[in-house]
């Protein structure tokens, strides 16, 4: 019993951290970061993609042994395809506003690396609740990243978080000023250096 | 023509789909290492952007966009939901379909472009590019010269990349950000070097 429990931990937890899709699996760079200037759309498109990720492992991995294998990249682009569709369509109704926002890029999950990756390389291999564990887990590990790159380009950019006013006004008036910088494309890929030069740096510890 | 002309340069240098929209990362970091499959892989997503972009507006307009289906009498569907669906089979059917023709007529071609043309499938830039066709409402014309200037864009962005990380082997770059670290630092750079051009106007 010991063992299954730590190996189920050692599945959500190790792509958090010591695993990280971005950061050290090299996944899924693609496409998200457009939506990183604002913390709000991150939160939005962190959720969208972990829920896609879990639902489209969990499942590979019933269907694992019902796929024959020369057709398994059409049969998981299509299990993909359905569940982007159905968190686009949600998202249409229920969050208009942040759904024009995030505009194509809900859509290119479906060529996400992650989604893919984690359907090849674990939900065909495995049983269906860990994989739908690893999948929330690789959600997760992404997700913060995103997140953490929103709130550094947001607060530095335009001062604020999730929409309200955090830096203080008697900053401004003694001459702060936001970083215009942050809001364009390259300050994302400089953020992203800086994070996995600090991951690489503490893991190494 | 001044329209098509400005779209055009506008996709290929201000708003490139890889530095600007972050589209296509994936293989451009695990691909530029080595400059000669750059080239190759760079002149693969240009031809296949170029042909897919056009083939993906008509399937848009003549079967998916709300009345579009009015030609088969059926003036009131909207299929336009598919379109993530559709998009990626047709870009998957155009690539294989493309490399049967390229082993068929040009087996030299074939050798030197063919290992790339399944990766093309499930790239990010070319499903980007059909999406951002359809959220931007181009014409025709206007989505080919999209289409090829994204690719023309993402060629440039890879070929300087791949130039770029031959010098920094030879580079003392700190502990931890060897590799893709300092690979994404300079990708910054460079995104902000393309962004220098957003003074031309048409």
């Amino acid at each position: 019993m010991k063992t299954t429990e730590t190996k189920t931990l050692k599945v959500i937890f190790e792509p958090i951290w010591k695993n990280n899709p971005i950061m050290v699996q090299i996944l899924g760079i693609c496409s998200s970061l457009a939506v990183t200037v604002q913390l709000k759309t991150a939160i939005v498109m962190a959720i969208a993609l972990t829920l896609v990720v879990a639902f489209s492992n969990l499942t590979v991995s019933v269907l694992r042994n019902a796929i024959p294998r020369n057709i398994r990249i059409i049969a998981e682009l299509c299990i993909v395809a359905t569940l982007v569709i159905l968190a686009d369509e949600l998202l249409k109704a229920f969050m208009y506003d942040i759904s024009k926002q995030l505009s194509v890029f809900v859509g290119l999950i479906i060529t996400n690396c992650i989604v893919m990756g984690r359907a090849e390389s674990f939900a065909l291999a495995n049983p269906p609740l860990l994989s739908f564990l690893d999948g929330l887990g690789n959600g997760i590990g992404y997700g913060s990243v995103l997140i953490a790159v929103a709130f550094i380009r947001e607060l530095m950019g335009s001062g604020k978080l999730l929409g309200f006013d955090v830096v203080p006004q008697a900053f401004y008036l003694s001459g702060y000023e936001n970083m215009g910088f942050m809001l364009l494309a390259p300050a994302a890929f400089i953020i992203i250096g800086l994070l996995v030069w600090l991951q690489r740096t503490l893991l190494n510890k | 023509m001044d329209n098509i002309i400005s779209i055009f340069i506008n996709s290929v240098f201000v708003g490139n789909i890889l530095l600007a929209y972050f589209l296509g990362m994936c293989s451009f970091l695990s691909v530029s290492k080595n400059m000669e499959t750059s080239v190759g892989l760079g002149f693969a997503v240009t031809f296949v952007l170029a042909v897919t972009t056009p083939v993906n507006w008509m399937v848009y307009h003549y079967l998916l966009a709300p009345g579009a289906l009015s030609w088969a009498g059926l003036p009131g569907i909207d299929l336009s939901f598919l379109k993530l669906v559709t998009f990626i089979a047709v870009v998957a059917a155009i690539v294989q379909a493309v490399e049967m023709i390229i082993d068929r007529f040009s087996p030299f071609l074939y050798s030197s472009l063919g290992v790339f043309l399944p990766l093309i499938a499930v790239n990010c830039a070319i499903l980007g590019a059909a999406l951002f066709m359809v959220e931007r409402d181009y014409n025709l014309i206007e989505s080919i010269a999209y289409g090829t200037g994204s690719g023309l864009g993402w060629m440039l962005a890879i070929v300087s990349m791949a130039a770029i990380r031959k010098k920094l082997k030879y580079a003392n770059v700190p502990e931890g950000l060897e590799g893709f670290g300092i690979t994404m630092i300079s990708t910054g750079l460079m995104a902000m070097a393309f962004m220098l051009f957003s003074g031309i106007t048409m």
